[in-house]
């Protein structure tokens, strides 16, 4: 009895009349206090820069509660129009890299996988390349659009070259990804390579990956993807479990395999997209923020995606943060940020790995 | 009329034929085990029944329906598969994978019913691995954790379970404890279980209905004691052997004769009808 008894204390279970669902325990408390840092963080970042504003009166110009200060005019412009849309970015980038890796790991069952395994970073990099290098002139609202092409093209040709005999392995997936990604590197080499110096410098900014300059825009762009596609991730949650268990088990539960696993990876490449689209490749967010929620909530999707996605977007807010401070007045872009965060964080990983066994 | 059974069955891989024309009935809460050398085509031939493995040709059927005509969850809420080395991702407690064998039975809205709760905490019981519901599966014995997949597949509540060697990897001891739950579940849950099985005197102790297949045939089939001859072991393993009786139950004991140390072996005779001890030097 006392067996059942601890059963029932990990789970949360909510069952109004028709509906019945479940979550770890964890999940809650942990989503409140990311969403606790990320507001902190969010307030320091508006606050900080080279019109420095008080935490307070951020806080008051955000909820527009401040209109009697003398400044007023000031702070409105550099809250709402400069600051905060790009923090806003940043966050929502975070998160759409986040949930991607988080699926891309889940339909490969590999934690190394991250939301680029398929394509989308070289496929979104040569196109971007190819236009500011080799186009230019081109308005710049052209740019990410390109970026999502280039980067659903690719996706689409490996998962077609993955397709052997009626289903594509997460293996087979995994190496032509890694195979295709290594060509279309070599190309935006070249490519980079032969270009004008000037041309060249920007598309290296590009690459990195950075929300500097973004506007309100880019953030409506971007949400309206993810409006659509990060619920239709939670709600493929369950699926997204089953297919964890091995293809064999999930056929045996009743799962259609192939079918769900393609649904999630055009989730998982519809959002890489859209985020690499407006800031660029930014690395490591989409595979260390599943990882580390992993490891804060368990391997289930219905915790995991939500605390995944919120974690990813508070480490992009923070990142941005530290970026745009470590070398004022100059900037960091973001993507650079995450990845000197990123990689010790993997090296750790990796050592800590080797000492277990 | 059994519930499984396959007409004209043909399986194939690729350009590989394993299987052709084979007719085949799985009789009904019972232990059916199939036996036959590597790469006979018994493990494909439960994939082939399990709808793992689309059939090139004929077709099989549960209660005269075709399994590839049935919805996949329908099918999965009367046929569970148990796959052979099953991985669980990493960290994922055995509660939280035994009530994923309620998937079949869950929808958008009906995620975690008091009844998936009930069937899932029975499994546990059933299986008698409550005691480590919480701990991850990676961090379990071989035996406890083929005892946390029978309960996931147990979860399923399906009447039919199938299962690829359930005991391979295992240590001995954990490959009694595995064969004895299932045992249980068929006499105590009327559970119809098909398995595959590696060693053919487990299979003679725990089956019912014993199906020895060689080159994709069925070569034959029926109760251990009636089927297990030291002709067809020689027929379908290629070995010689003699058959004694099973000292603790009665069932057919094959003893392969082979090579090794033959010197010491004192056989009371080529019948083979009991067999003196053999010391240990």
């Amino acid at each position: 009895m006392a067996a059942q008894h601890e059963l029932k204390s990990t789970w949360i279970t909510i069952r109004p009349r028709w509906l019945s669902f479940r979550l770890d325990k964890r999940v809650p408390k942990i989503a409140v206090l990311i969403l606790a840092f990320t507001f902190i963080t969010l307030v320091f970042s508006i606050s900080y820069g080279e019109y420095d504003i008080s935490p307070y009166e951020v806080v008051r110009t955000i909820l527009n509660i401040n209109q009697d200060h003398p400044d007023y005019a000031n702070y409105k412009l550099v809250v709402h129009t400069f600051r905060l849309p790009r923090i806003v970015l940043a966050f929502l980038v975070g998160a759409a890299l986040a949930t991607s890796g988080t699926l891309m790991q889940g339909i490969t069952r590999n934690p190394l996988a991250d939301p680029y395994l398929i394509g989308v970073s070289g496929g979104a990099s040569l196109a971007a390349v190819t236009i500011i290098v080799w186009v230019r002139d081109v308005p710049i609202g052209v740019l990410p659009w390109a970026a999502f092409v280039g980067a659903g093209l690719t996706a689409l040709a490996i998962y077609t070259l993955a397709w052997k005999g009626g289903k594509s392995t997460p293996i087979r997936l995994i190496l032509i990804g890694i195979a295709l990604e290594s060509v279309l590197g070599a190309v935006t080499t070249v490519m980079l390579l032969f270009g004008n110096i000037n041309d060249v410098q920007q598309a290296y900014v590009w690459l990195s990956g950075s929300v500097y300059g973004r506007n309100w825009e880019h953030v409506k762009a971007l949400g309206s993807w993810m409006v659509v596609f990060i619920p239709a991730a939670f709600l493929l949650a369950r699926q997204l479990n089953t297919l964890g268990l091995g293809d064999d088990t999930a056929k045996g539960l009743g799962l259609r395999v192939e079918w769900q696993r393609g649904l999630l990876m055009l989730i998982s490449v519809a959002l890489a997209a859209a985020a690499v689209a407006v800031a660029g490749t930014i690395g490591f967010v989409g595979l260390v923020a599943p990882h580390i929620a992993r490891r804060l909530v368990g391997p289930l999707h219905e915790g995991l995606l939500p605390v995944s996605a919120l974690f990813g977007g508070a480490l992009l807010v923070l990142a941005d943060l530290i970026g745009r401070w470590a070398i004022a007045p100059s900037e960091l872009p973001v993507g650079i940020v995450t990845a000197m965060i990123g990689a010790p964080y993997f090296l750790y990983l990796f050592y800590r790995n080797r000492n277990q066994q | 009329m059994s519930q499984l059974n396959a007409h004209n069955l043909t399986l194939a891989y690729e350009n590989a034929l394993i299987i052709e024309g084979m007719e085949l009935t799985i009789p009904d809460g019972k232990i059916t085990a199939l036996v036959g050398p590597n790469g006979c085509g018994k493990s494909t031939l439960l994939r082939g029944i399990s709808r793992l493995l689309k059939p090139r040709g004929g077709n099989v059927l549960l209660e005269s329906q075709d399994i590839w005509k049935l919805p996949t969850k329908e099918l999965a809420k009367r046929l569970g598969i148990l796959p052979q080395g099953p991985v669980a991702p990493e960290g994922l407690t055995v509660h939280e994978l035994v009530a994923q064998g309620r998937y079949p039975h869950q929808s958008w809205l009906q995620q975690w019913s008091p009844e998936d709760e009930r069937i899932t905490h029975e499994a546990l019981e059933i299986t008698n691995v409550t005691e480590f519901a919480d701990r991850p599966v990676d961090t379990l014995s071989g035996g406890q954790r083929q005892r946390a997949w029978i309960a996931m597949t147990l979860a399923q509540d399906s009447d039919i379970i199938l299962l690829d060697e359930p005991t391979t990897f295992l240590d001995l001891a954990y490959q009694i404890e595995v064969l004895d739950l299932l045992h249980e579940l068929n006499v105590e849950r009327g559970k119809t279980i098909v398995m595959v099985l590696h060693d053919l005197n487990q299979a003679c102790r725990y089956a019912d209905y014993l199906i020895a297949i060689r080159g994709g045939q069925i070569n034959a089939q029926g109760e251990p004691s009636l089927v297990v001859t030291e002709n067809l072991v020689r027929e379908v393993f290629g070995i010689d052997c003699k058959i004694i009786p099973d000292p603790v139950t009665n069932t057919p004991l094959v003893v392969p004769v082979g090579k090794a140390r033959k010197g010491r072996l004192h056989l009371p005779s080529l019948n083979g009808k009991h067999a003196e001890p053999v010391q240990n030097p």
